[in-house]
């Protein structure tokens, strides 16, 4: 009984792996949320400063530590800039820096991991020189490249657009060594499974053994490692910032909005708690949405 | 010594009686090392013999069976000659082409005719893959068909292998490990393979299940003519499929036969034993049943004994055993056996002409 109607209407077709993997991270609550949130700040940080059209550079003294009012929602600074259009600047500029170094950051740890596990030969080249990165100190390193690169940066891609490059290399080129570590480790388990002797008896070639059984096996780490890595990333540019070696002092970042209240942090609390909070918010939002993925992409979960 | 003579020697006699039928498989004196390395330097000091010097020939369409205790070299031997290891030593040829002197290019392009079945039907299917992807994943490999045909193979595979169409895209875990393991044979079959190695398919599944894989095997081989190369524990199992048995022990192969005739009459003292561990189904049988008990462990194959692999078990052991490696030699057509015992009488058991084996056994052991 059950049988015929299977037999007499066409099976379905092969769906695409992306629709369950979507339907499944409708049902995760965290990463709905999650999404929205994200959604939603981003949206205040890309159209935001098209209707609060105050520009977040414009000093006026004599509007100096407002509170919060029609006029500025959001207060003004010690020097008298709007912190609501100075915290949409901010966001742009911190969300952009902490996705592009992360996703660098993935990458080059994801291609030296991969490598490293799945190939015996490159294994010892690639784990030293990952040692060798782990080693380093950080502070000295970043010093060094600013000083060196920042003026030929700075000339040919403009002064945003030199120093926004070069931070996003010093955080990818300093932080991808854990990715790397975690997985090599996964990649050197999965090589061993019989599913990937089951395809080299098929004949399949290293490089889709690579991406058609390792990557998608090791995604759970790396995507742990990535939403973590926007957190690190976005807080690694603010310490740069506070040491005059990021952006310009009057290019608002959230790190930098941070670090400019803390000196009157008892007087105006607010003005640590608000980029605070959009930092916070971010990196939280960001971590469920990481969470919902890992969920959605492991079908062994998903369907629960 | 012996062992660069076998070859030459097993190739004529063995084909001889199968004139008609051409061997598919000719595997020549495989030889499969792991190294063990100790130390900082990790220096090579010795090898695991996980397969030494292992001869035999499948023919067209035949099952031979593979048996031995865990850790006989069963597996790795089938793997070497899939080359899915690169072995240390020997030839394997597919239809008169050697595969392990073929280069890279030209070993993907023989690798559809050879296809594997896995033990572990779980651990040999990609948890992040559909059955259809799975299945498809030769096809992919290996073929240029469009999407619909690609489509309409797979479910043919399917089909054959009796899945439900339906279940093209769920995933390895939702199915019961007898399903798990027909997706497997599903994906071996679909680029028609001549020959299959069939790594213990039914160890992992409920002894309900091991049946219907088994019979499918069985209808599969006949309807597509496969040669099987059947390895399992299962002695009961390759009495049922096999049309001939090879017995492991310690990486060799000590008895060669016709399924009917090593099961009626083992010659080796080893088949022997393994033989009378088989359980009688017949409670009156049962108790008469005579057990050889073996005594001891297997040595280790990173160290083997001198001489006869069996030597320190073998309930019929002689001083030659310790010394002189026997060689496998063939008793009656078809019929091989690396024992001391058969090799003084070797001679006589020739002159002697249609003069069974077994007699030449008895009058060994008689001593």
């Amino acid at each position: 009984m059950t049988e015929a109607p299977a037999t007499l209407t066409l099976p379905r077709p092969p769906r695409s792996q992306w629709r369950d993997v979507w339907d499944q991270f409708k049902t995760h609550k965290g990463a709905i949320v999650g999404l929205t949130v994200f959604a939603l700040i981003l949206g205040a940080v890309l159209i935001g400063p098209l209707i609060w059209t105050i520009d977040p550079t414009t000093v006026n003294l004599r509007a100096r530590n407002q509170g919060f009012s029609a006029a500025h929602p959001l207060g003004t600074d010690q020097l008298g800039r709007d912190l609501l259009a100075r915290v949409m600047a901010g966001g742009k500029v911190s969300i952009a820096v902490g996705m592009t170094a992360m996703s660098l950051s993935i990458l080059l740890g994801t291609t030296i991991g991969v490598l490293a596990g799945y190939f015996r030969r490159l294994e010892g080249p690639l784990m030293r020189l990952t040692d060798l990165f782990l080693a380093l100190p950080l502070l000295p390193l970043l010093l060094l490249m600013v000083t060196l690169f920042r003026e030929p940066l700075s000339r040919s891609f403009g002064p945003e657009g030199g120093i926004f490059l070069l931070i996003v290399c010093a955080i990818g080129a300093t932080s991808w060594m854990q990715t790397a570590r975690i997985v090599r480790g996964e990649v050197l388990a999965i090589k061993e499974r019989e599913f990937v002797l089951a395809a080299r008896s098929i004949g399949t070639p290293a490089r889709r053994m690579v991406t058609r059984h390792v990557l998608p096996n090791v995604l759970s780490p790396i995507m742990v490692s990535a939403t973590l890595g926007i957190a690190a990333a976005i807080i690694t540019e603010s310490a740069l910032s506070f040491l005059g070696l990021g952006f310009p002092p009057d290019f608002p970042t959230w790190g930098r909005l941070l670090y400019d209240a803390i000196d009157q942090m008892q007087l105006y609390p607010w003005r640590v708690i608000i980029p605070g909070i959009a930092i916070s918010l971010t990196v939280l939002s960001v971590n469920y949405i990481g969470d919902g993925l890992r969920d959605a992409l492991d079908p062994r979960i998903r369907g629960r | 010594m012996a062992d660069t003579a076998l070859p030459q020697a097993v190739t004529p006699q063995a084909t001889a009686p199968e004139a008609a039928r051409k061997p598919l498989i000719e595997v020549r004196g495989l030889r499969m090392y792991f190294p063990i390395t100790a130390g900082v330097l990790r220096r090579r000091v010795g090898d695991v013999k996980a397969v030494d010097d292992v001869s035999f020939d499948i023919l067209q369409g035949e099952t031979l069976g593979l048996v031995g205790e865990s850790g006989c070299g069963k597996s790795t031997c089938g793997r070497a000659i899939l080359r899915l290891y690169e072995p240390t030593a020997g030839s394997v040829r597919l239809d008169g082409e050697d595969v392990l002197a073929a280069s890279p290019d030209r070993l993907r392009k023989l690798r559809p005719a050879m296809q594997m079945v896995f033990q572990d039907p779980q651990a040999s299917l990609n948890p992040r893959m559909t059955v259809a992807a799975i299945i498809g994943e030769p096809l992919e490999e290996h073929t240029r068909l469009t999407r619909g045909e690609k489509l309409a193979r797979i479910y043919e595979l399917m089909d054959q292998v009796g899945l439900n169409r339906d279940f093209a895209n769920r995933y390895p875990h939702e199915f019961s490990g007898g399903q798990r393991q027909r997706i497997g044979i599903a994906r071996a079959l679909a680029l028609n393979p001549r020959f299959i190695v069939c790594d213990e398919p039914i160890a992992a599944l409920d002894v309900s299940i091991q049946a219907q894989v088994v019979n499918l095997l069985e209808e599969l081989q006949d309807r597509l003519g496969l040669t099987y190369l059947f390895i399992s524990h299962d002695l009961s199992m390759v009495r049922h499929i096999a049309d001939r048995v090879a017995v492991m022990y310690l990486g060799r192969i000590i008895e060669l036969a016709p399924r009917e005739a090593l099961y009626g009459a083992p010659l080796h003292p080893y088949t022997q034993a393994l033989l009378s561990a088989v359980p009688e189904p017949d409670p009156a049988l049962e108790a008469h049943r005579r057990r050889i008990i073996l005594t001891g462990d297997v040595p280790s194959p990173a160290n083997p004994p001198p001489g006869c692999n069996f030597c320190t078990r073998c309930p019929k052991v002689m001083p030659v055993c310790r010394t002189v490696e026997p060689d496998l030699r063939e008793l009656e057509p078809g019929r091989f056996v690396a024992c001391h015992l058969y090799n003084q009488t070797a001679g006589i058991t020739a002159a002697a002409g249609g003069s069974p084996g077994t007699d030449a056994a008895s009058i060994q052991q008689g001593e």
